[in-house]
């Protein structure tokens, strides 16, 4: 306890004479201190919310897309995860794989080396921890011809499916510089990709029509509430995203079959913003969005997207629906027992390039296309 | 004078309940509950609560519009397998839809669309009963209309949404769900469908008026607040008989920005302001898709959607490389 009169009087009688207001000032030096002192930490340590950049289209449309750069600057893991291996030297009179493998129907064509190196990469890419035995029942005795697993049946359309697209979809996978695909693309370690999708609409119950499918936080519509069924309609039964009138009058009822309605747009919408979490970007990374639907303010990025929604169309139904019996039932969809499905998000991972852009084919001319490998 | 200098009221002067003035009908014996206070209410505003007079009109209107509430409430809950945590965690998502397309103007299924128009039938009913209510407590008091008029604007747009609009469609199915993100998932779509709502003229209007009645009442509460300690805040005394408030109020705005409004023009100002943001909206909205399918496309027939010179695409203006931080 300090003495009761501990203050010298000289200092109580001054005061007492002085008076001083000192909550006013008090205010204004806190005031300004703090702000010179978040301006000095601001400059001592940075904007702890800094973004950057990219410009996608003429100045005066707003058409940036922004990321904070702590995100820009932390690599996809999965690129160091990746596992790669560069072809072998062929041997003179190297022995090729359907020579001396039983039922090799796809990968005949590589030489023994070449084939073991493939399946050795498949293994690190798929089913890492298992090994060969995850997909050749017999591999501990020796025997790898039989196809008794469904693993093995899947996993070879599953090749082949990887040189469709490489091969046929080589403007969607090589758009800005060599890229491709191989099963690490979209499995990354994992026996089942990660972000497949499976049919769920409708999702409410007692309801029919635009009413049952959408109104909903599900995967399918990104926790929006917009239709959960875009995916279905637009990727694999190949409805038409455009709802646009292309003329400023048209007589049309919204009652008419093919009209589109405010309701497609909304499952547009859905699709839409399914690509965009799917890449990571924003609608004006491929459209100047004052006029989505107008092919002549679009991004070359615009055409990319477009060619990748046909391909997905067709991998979901010419290579991964024609499956659908070949899986066991702890596989299948969860409402319709329906084969896993992929769309942008199963190979993009929420980057603009899978892996970033790592060159994924690089190292594996065997699976650039069909046919013998053709090694440079 | 300084406690009034603050958003909440510090001083709350009690007395006997104040019943209001006889009129010429019979209102108290239709006035509801005794009144009382509430310091809560006190410090924003009265602190009596009631009495308050509903009539016929007030019943009317609470009835159908419980109604209306309870059926889009349960038919959330329906959706949801009737399942109480469910509705809770999609209550923002959930929503009773209007009718598929395909049943045009005709009475849909009750699940798909017709409990939606059983409903909206309710909801008609209970908005305007409370206009007539806003109309009718107004004519007892020999009040102006004007709350009734405004109410009417705001009822007008309302009207286009879910009553014109859809007829001249030829479709219920154009009417904006009643839930808490699909009437925005609506508001989006509808914009995106017609080719950018940003390119309707009334749409930009009616933007004008909404952003000018909030520029407008900030100015005219900051200009009554700032002359209070010269009486300014009895603005209707100030009104017939201008005092220094007035003067000094007036001589502010003209040395500032050349023109004043007057102590009665400033409150017409912002009455049309207001009143003018649904009107010009909703006669935007009456447009879209009945006139007009696609404002973008509009525009560019009515010179005033500008063309930009330059590429699109981030190579022109940059490498993907350098923005992921990886070389050039």
């Amino acid at each position: 306890m300090l003495p009761k009169n501990w203050i010298p009087e000289w200092f109580d009688d001054w005061t007492a004479k002085n008076p001083i207001n000192i909550f006013g000032p008090a205010i204004w030096i806190g005031g300004a201190g703090g702000a010179i002192f978040v301006a000095a930490m601001l400059v001592s340590w940075g904007n702890p919310l800094e973004t950057e950049s990219l410009q996608t289209g003429p100045r005066g449309t707003g058409m940036s897309v922004t990321k904070p750069v702590d995100v820009l600057a932390t690599p996809d893991p999965s690129v160091a995860d990746y596992f790669g291996d560069p072809p072998y030297e062929i041997a003179e009179d190297e022995p090729l794989a359907k020579d001396i493998y039983e039922n090799v129907q796809v990968l005949g064509d590589l030489s023994e080396g070449n084939f073991t190196r493939i399946m050795a990469s498949i293994t690190q890419w798929v089913a890492p921890e298992e090994g060969c035995a995850y997909c050749h029942a017999g591999a501990n005795e020796g025997n790898y011809a039989d196809d008794d697993l469904y693993t093995k049946v899947v996993a070879r359309s599953m090749i082949q499916m990887t040189q469709s697209i490489n091969d046929d979809w080589y403007p969607h996978v090589n758009a800005n510089a060599e890229v491709g695909v191989n099963c690490y693309t979209c499995h990354r370690g994992e026996h089942v990709p990660s972000d497949v999708w499976f049919r769920i609409a409708p999702v409410n119950e007692g309801v029919a029509g635009w009413s049952a499918n959408q109104n909903r936080a599900t995967a399918q519509s990104q926790s929006t509430s917009l239709p959960s069924d875009a995916l279905e309609k637009y990727l694999l039964e190949y409805e038409s995203i455009k709802v646009h009138s292309l003329e400023a009058h048209v007589s049309e009822n919204p009652s008419d079959v093919g009209v589109a309605t405010w309701q497609n747009t909304e499952r547009t919408f859905s699709l839409m913003n399914y690509f965009s979490n799917s890449l990571g970007r924003n609608c004006v990374f491929c459209h100047n969005s004052r006029a989505f639907y107008d092919g002549g303010q679009v991004t070359p990025q615009w055409a990319t997207a477009s060619l990748g929604i046909q391909m997905v169309q067709e991998i979901n139904n010419d290579w991964l629906v024609p499956l659908t019996d070949v899986f066991p039932a702890e596989r299948l969809g969860p409402v319709y027992d329906d084969v896993a499905k992929v769309a942008c998000r199963t190979c993009h991972k929420g980057y603009q390039q899978p892996l970033q852009g790592q060159n994924m084919i690089r190292d594996y001319p065997e699976l650039a296309a069909s046919g013998p490998p053709v090694y440079e | 004078m300084p406690d009034y200098q603050n958003i909440f009221t510090q001083v709350q002067v009690r007395g006997p309940v104040e019943m209001g003035m006889a009129t010429d009908f019979d209102t108290a014996s239709e006035r509801a509950g005794k009144g009382g206070f509430s310091t809560l209410a006190g410090w924003v505003g009265n602190a009596q609560l009631g009495p308050i007079y509903l009539g016929w009109f007030g019943i009317i209107s609470l009835i159908t519009g419980t109604l209306w509430f309870n059926i889009v409430g349960f038919n959330m809950l329906a959706q949801v397998g009737w399942s109480i945590p469910e509705f809770i965690r999609q209550l923002f998502w959930l929503a009773l839809e209007p009718p598929s397309p395909e049943y045009g103007l005709k009475m849909p299924p009750l699940n798909d669309g017709g409990w939606y128009i059983i409903s909206s039938f309710f909801l008609l009913i209970s908005v305007m009963c409370w206009w007539a209510r806003s109309y009718h407590l107004a004519m007892q008091h020999k009040m102006g209309k004007h709350v009734a008029w405004a109410f009417a604007s705001a009822i007008w747009l309302f009207l286009v949404l879910g009553l014109f609009r859809p007829i001249l469609m030829g479709s219920w199915s154009e009417a904006v769900p009643y839930g808490i993100f699909p009437h925005l998932d609506w508001t989006t779509a509808f914009s995106i469908r017609y080719g950018n709502l940003y390119y309707n003229p009334f749409h930009a209007l009616s933007i004008v008026f909404l952003y000018g009645s909030v520029l407008l009442f900030a100015m005219h509460g900051a200009t009554i607040l700032a002359v209070t300690r010269y009486g300014g805040d009895r603005e209707l005394e100030q009104i017939y008989d201008r005092g220094t408030a007035s003067e000094r109020a007036a001589l502010f705005w003209r040395w500032t920005m050349g023109f004043n409004a007057t102590m009665e023009g400033i409150h017409r100002w912002a009455w049309w302001f207001a009143v003018l943001t649904p009107i010009t909206g909703g006669i935007g909205i009456l447009l879209t898709g009945t006139v007009v399918d696609n404002w973008f496309i509009w525009a560019q027939e009515h010179h005033f959607a500008p063309m930009y010179d330059g590429s699109y695409g981030y190579a022109d203006y940059g490498s993907y490389e350098a923005f992921i931080g990886k070389g050039n």
